[in-house]
């Protein structure tokens, strides 16, 4: 008799990991990619889950909830992130904000979309020119100790983070 | 209050920001959150005496709404007030259907109007054209969406917030007189004590 163990999927492994740092509010902007993680988090009490009509508004909601403290996190496509480098410069980064965001990369590896694969250049620019702590997950077993480590320096360094989930991640067929 | 309730823009008096601004300050007794939206909002805010309570926002134009928001989510017992002016609330519309849809009971969002970018050299801004702020956050669907009448109005407008559940949009048409003071623009003070004003443990 032999059981072959299901394995535990990345948006599986991020709510676990959510919890056990305590980060009880989402705010997103939908994103296909991330509609896994985005259903898990709905169907969890443990979450305060909202969902605002502009990536700004979903930084903005996560930095006020920090201040007043409750830990968050904010879920964007690139595209998205592409709307908020404002909100990065102007309110999070001078006022030393630990904004995690977890952005879902589209526009390489496969895009079918000129203007997806545009954007998606500006986003690393933006993270470096900013100082923003950024690392961009590639396979199942990186997430738990990258999601972890990320969302613990970010609220121990006072320092916004940007957790990236590559294609090989979300849309690679696993070998 | 509900024939003074069925107002529109040009229908309220002019009234003056820094007057209202401490007008509404002297009606906080509970430790009650104001987050400052930039420019001649911010700085009649500070005017008003540094509460530690108070978030003075810099940059982030049509943040104030949405970080409000965030205070009102992770504290439910205690007010929180946003306060911004027309043209930056104007950046950020969708954020009044935001806040219609989370149905925060304890948020209230008070917008000074006087239909200028006052600081950039009071060019006009869309309610100078038209736009209505009070019918737009209603189409957003916060039912208690109102215009300040007068300064009565609006101080009963601000004992019904401070009793009662909302969220609530108030605005207020106010002149284009220069602010009462400048904001000290040190973000990271502004935090720490926006957060020892608040209580909140380094989450």
């Amino acid at each position: 008799m032999s059981t072959t163990p299901t394995k535990e999927t990345w948006s599986e492994i991020v709510v676990r990991v959510l919890k056990a740092n305590d980060v009880k509010l989402v705010t997103y902007v939908p994103d296909n990619v991330l509609l896994p993680l985005i259903k898990l988090l709905h169907a969890d009490p443990y979450f305060t889950v909202m969902t605002p009509a502009r990536e700004e508004e979903a930084v903005a909601i996560v930095a006020g909830a920090y201040m007043a403290g409750m830990r968050g996190i904010t879920l964007m496509q690139t595209s998205g992130f592409a709307t908020i480098p404002n909100a990065l410069a102007s309110l999070v980064c001078p006022f030393q904000i630990p904004l995690v965001m977890m952005v879902s990369e589209r526009g390489t590896l496969g895009e079918f979309q000129q203007g997806q694969a545009m954007v998606c250049r500006t986003m690393r620019p933006v993270l470096q020119s900013l100082g923003v702590e950024h690392f961009a997950i590639q396979q199942l077993d990186q997430v738990e100790f990258v999601v972890d480590g990320m969302i613990k320096q970010a609220f121990s360094t006072q320092a916004p983070a940007a957790i990236i989930l590559s294609p090989l991640l979300t849309k690679r067929v696993a070998a | 209050m509900s024939h003074d309730n069925a107002k529109s823009r040009d229908q309220v008096k002019t009234m003056n920001r820094s007057g209202l601004t401490r007008l509404l300050v002297s009606k906080l007794k509970a430790q009650e959150a104001v987050v400052g939206g930039i420019g001649n909002t911010n700085f009649d805010l500070w005017a008003s005496g540094q509460r530690p309570e108070n978030f003075y926002m810099l940059g982030s134009m049509g943040m104030a709404t949405p970080i409000a928001l965030g205070v009102a989510v992770a504290q439910p017992n205690r007010k929180v007030f946003a306060l911004d002016g027309d043209g930056s609330i104007l950046m950020q519309l969708g954020s009044l259907g935001t806040v219609a849809a989370a149905a925060q009971k304890n948020l209230a969002i008070i917008i000074w109007d006087n239909g200028l970018y006052q600081i950039t050299g009071s060019q006009q801004t869309l309610t100078s054209k038209g736009t209505d702020l009070v019918a737009m956050a209603k189409g957003a669907g916060i039912a208690q969406s109102y215009w300040a009448s007068d300064e009565k109005h609006f101080e009963a407008l601000v004992e019904n917030i401070l009793s009662n559940d909302g969220p609530w949009f108030i605005a207020a048409r106010i002149d284009g007189e220069k602010p009462a003071g400048t904001t000290e623009r040190d973000p990271v003070k502004i935090r720490l004590n926006f957060m020892n004003g608040l209580s909140a443990v380094k989450p």
